[in-house]
């Protein structure tokens, strides 16, 4: 913090630090940045460290009773419950198939669209639409779109399958739910990975593969160790993206399944949710969030070391 | 002069005047659930604001968000609703935690006794600690989870024939649940006038209380009880007792056999489409829709029929309907309680039952004549006599949410066994009374 008023410090021009008299360009410099460091502390610091204390007791929002310390174990409970794993393992599922199906069909869609053709513009932005819908509106949509009796995504299964279209069900099937969801969320966010991808490789200049053709690598060989280590970067911030937006994932899937058929789509934030605000186990659901926390902060950090290594290469 | 003094005494006796309706005259916000007997209730209260000079407002909320969004009003104190008509597991949240007022002193002054209204939905709707005489609301609406079903298919000779032909029975309304499971396997997927036809619609939705509502529809019929004795909150033995398990067996497999496709999150909404789109032959609802049901042009009338939910150990519903409370953080508790007042009397909760509001009230419902007031008052009144509730602990949404979750999983998503389900619920309840102090 001391850096960061001094670094704000020398870049206060003298005349400002002249107009205030009485002040040191320290104390100027300070003065500006102390509402941001207090909001801060007080929209994310402060409810961090509460919610940490919080975890260790057994309060709830609603009711007034005395607090009692419980020490670890909300933490114990949450470790320990088979339920939780299992929505861990839900999200899990999710995270890594939407992330898989997203990369490849993201960097695809990249690749076509970043060949020059007529009508580019125009299929870029068709592409694109899913991702500038609201998720309540993409939500119940698919909804629909799955219903086993009327819904358009059964009959094309049946048109090119041939099984009877009410035979099966995407969101009330315990088989098909996880894989529903999957499939809504890449239909959605496919578009938004692929423009990063399309940045990528529009950011690889063109005297490069130039030189590869002068020295004769073949199409697949400048793929392979030209193209694929410039996006990579680009592919790698995409997935960081997406996978802490659908480690948080909540509105489209409560929407779509709710969590169900039983708990099969229920993704740890829905089972949070349900912990904080429905059931009003404030602590427990406390200690939830902070291993929560802890889980997306440590996996973060991994990544993003690494994501720095691949671009210093 | 004079001509000054008579026009200065003439405005301030309007002055006054005008300063004491102000004062009086309140805008009072009344909640509830977005459904039918809602809008009677906006038609009944023009009645109150004629007579008061108060103006009322309504906050309705759609069902599956009722319960989120009113308990999440009365959590933080909110000052939204100066009345609310509050669902009958509310009533101990309601009471501990302060969100209600206490009405007993209102009702001794007001000469307002609760023998005038029938004792299940006192015992339901207004005490706490339950059947103690402290009351926390007035109960405004009946209601149970009853069904309906398609008279016009249950009259017509060839289905008649075909379904002797294929039970050896006669085609009637269910006097059992297992004559209902046989009924409604004789109907799915049977072809009526050229489409696809299916058996029932039941309740299995996830996110509030339906699956709960629907299944111990089946629960209470084979004689479920929450404790071995009441108050001791000894579940082993009650919760997964034989005719438990084979109640909850028994739903899963009416939910298997015989629901139309896709019915995996039904609820209210759900079941009156299944049944107003002609896909089923019976369906679960509360009586609450019945009026709006038989008044359907399309669907109502002669072709449909109601019954109470069938017994199969002992007779016995699933209890829906609402008290009327007034709120704590209220600070416009008088006219809230005049409303109250005017809502308990005699006549009012005649037009109440007549605009289609379930009245509570014994001159009501033991009036000769309400028996043949609509096609489905005396199932009503049959199911009020067997009525029973879920846990109305300060607990109560943890302890519902907890059954939801294993039946949804049990009857939905086939994990696990009937006992393994209800063992889970044991535990998952015990853990709620051991953190609640009270085991």
């Amino acid at each position: 913090m001391a850096n960061l008023a001094e670094s704000a410090a020398r870049a206060t021009p003298p005349s400002v630090a002249r107009r205030v008299r009485g002040l040191s360009d320290r104390a100027i410099a300070w003065i500006f940045v102390a509402p941001t460091i207090f909001l801060l502390l007080a929209v994310n610091i402060f409810p961090l460290i509460w919610t940490i204390r919080l975890s260790f007791t057994n309060f709830r929002a609603n009711r007034n009773r005395e607090v009692e310390w419980v020490g670890l174990r909300n933490y114990e409970r949450i470790l320990t419950d088979s339920d939780i794993w299992l929505t861990m393992q839900a999200t899990a599922h999710f995270l890594i198939w939407t992330i898989v199906f997203q990369v490849l069909i993201g960097f695809t869609l990249a690749w076509l669209i970043n060949k020059n053709f007529r009508g580019n513009d125009f299929l870029t932005t068709m592409i694109v639409l899913p991702m500038m819908l609201s998720p309540a509106v993409v939500g119940n949509f698919w909804t629909f779109l799955y219903q086993p009796q009327i819904g358009l995504f059964n009959y094309i299964v049946s048109f090119f399958t041939g099984v009877d279209p009410s035979s099966f069900e995407m969101i009330g099937s315990v088989n098909l739910a996880p894989w529903a969801i999957v499939i809504v969320d890449t239909w959605m966010w496919t578009p938004f990975v692929m423009l990063i991808c399309l940045a990528g490789l529009r950011s690889i200049p063109e005297y490069i593969y130039e030189a590869a053709e002068i020295d004769r690598a073949s199409k697949w060989r400048q793929f392979w160790t030209i193209t694929i280590p410039m996006v990579l970067p680009f592919l790698m911030l995409a997935v960081l993206f997406r996978g802490i937006e659908n480690f948080k994932m909540f509105d489209l899937v409560v929407l779509l399944t709710g969590g169900g058929p039983g708990s099969t789509t229920e993704l740890t934030s829905i089972n949070l949710k349900r912990e904080a605000f429905e059931k009003w186990r404030t602590g427990y659901a406390s200690a939830y969030a902070i291993i929560l926390f802890v889980t997306v902060f440590g996996l973060a950090s991994i990544y993003v070391k690494a994501l720095n290594k691949v671009k210093e290469r | 002069m004079r001509h000054t003094k008579i026009v200065a005494a003439a405005a301030a006796v309007a002055a006054s005047g005008i300063a004491a309706t102000t004062a009086q005259a309140e805008e009072l916000t009344l909640c509830w659930a977005a459904w039918d007997p809602a809008n009677a209730l906006v038609e009944l209260s023009k009645d109150f604001e004629a007579q008061s000079g108060h103006t009322m407002n309504f906050e309705f909320v759609p069902w599956p968000n009722f319960a989120d969004r009113m308990l999440n009003e009365l959590n933080s104190g909110g000052q939204l609703c100066d009345l609310l008509i509050g669902d009958s597991q509310w009533i101990g949240g309601g009471a501990e935690n302060g969100h209600y007022v206490q009405l007993n002193d209102f009702f001794d002054a007001e000469g307002i006794s609760m023998d005038d209204f029938a004792p299940a939905t006192v015992y339901a709707y207004s005490t706490w600690p339950k059947g103690e005489p402290n009351y926390y609301a007035l109960p405004a609406m009946g209601d149970a989870n009853g069904w309906f079903y398609r008279r016009d298919w249950f009259e017509n000779e060839e289905i008649k024939a075909a379904y002797m032909e294929a039970t050896g029975q006669e085609l009637r309304e269910p006097q059992s649940q297992m004559e209902l499971m046989q009924i409604a396997k004789f109907f799915q997927e049977r072809e009526i006038d050229g489409q696809t036809r299916y058996g029932v619609s039941i309740f299995t939705e996830r996110g509030s209380e339906g699956i709960t509502m629907g299944a111990t529809g089946a629960l209470y019929a084979w004689g479920f009880k929450y404790e071995t004795e009441p108050g001791t909150y000894q579940m082993d033995g009650a919760v997964n007792s034989a005719e438990a398990i084979e109640a909850l067996e028994f739903y899963k497999e009416l939910y298997q056999c015989c629901t139309p496709p896709g019915y995996t999150d039904a609820y209210m909404e759900q079941s009156l489409d299944a049944y107003k789109s002609g896909q089923v032959a019976m369906a679960m609802n509360w009586f609450a829709f019945f009026p709006g049901l038989y008044a359907d042009p399309n669907t109502g009338g002669d072709t449909i029929g109601f019954f109470v939910n069938p017994p199969q150990n002992v007779a016995a519903s699933t209890l829906g309907g609402q008290g009327i409370s007034v709120v704590s953080y209220s600070d416009k508790q008088d006219a809230a309680l005049e409303y109250i007042k005017w809502f308990a009397q005699p006549d009012i909760q005649a037009k109440w039952w007549e605009l289609g509001g379930y009245s509570a009230h014994n001159s009501v419902l033991n009036d000769p004549g309400f028996v043949e007031s609509a096609p489905f008052a005396g199932d009503f009144l049959d199911a009020m006599g067997g009525v029973q509730d879920f846990w109305q602990e300060p607990a109560y949404a943890e302890l519902l949410l907890a059954m939801q979750k294993r039946l949804h999983d049990y009857i939905v998503a086939d994990v696990g066994t009937a006992e393994e389900a209800l063992n889970k619920l044991i535990e998952d309840w015990t853990e709620t009374f051991e953190d609640e102090g009270k085991l």
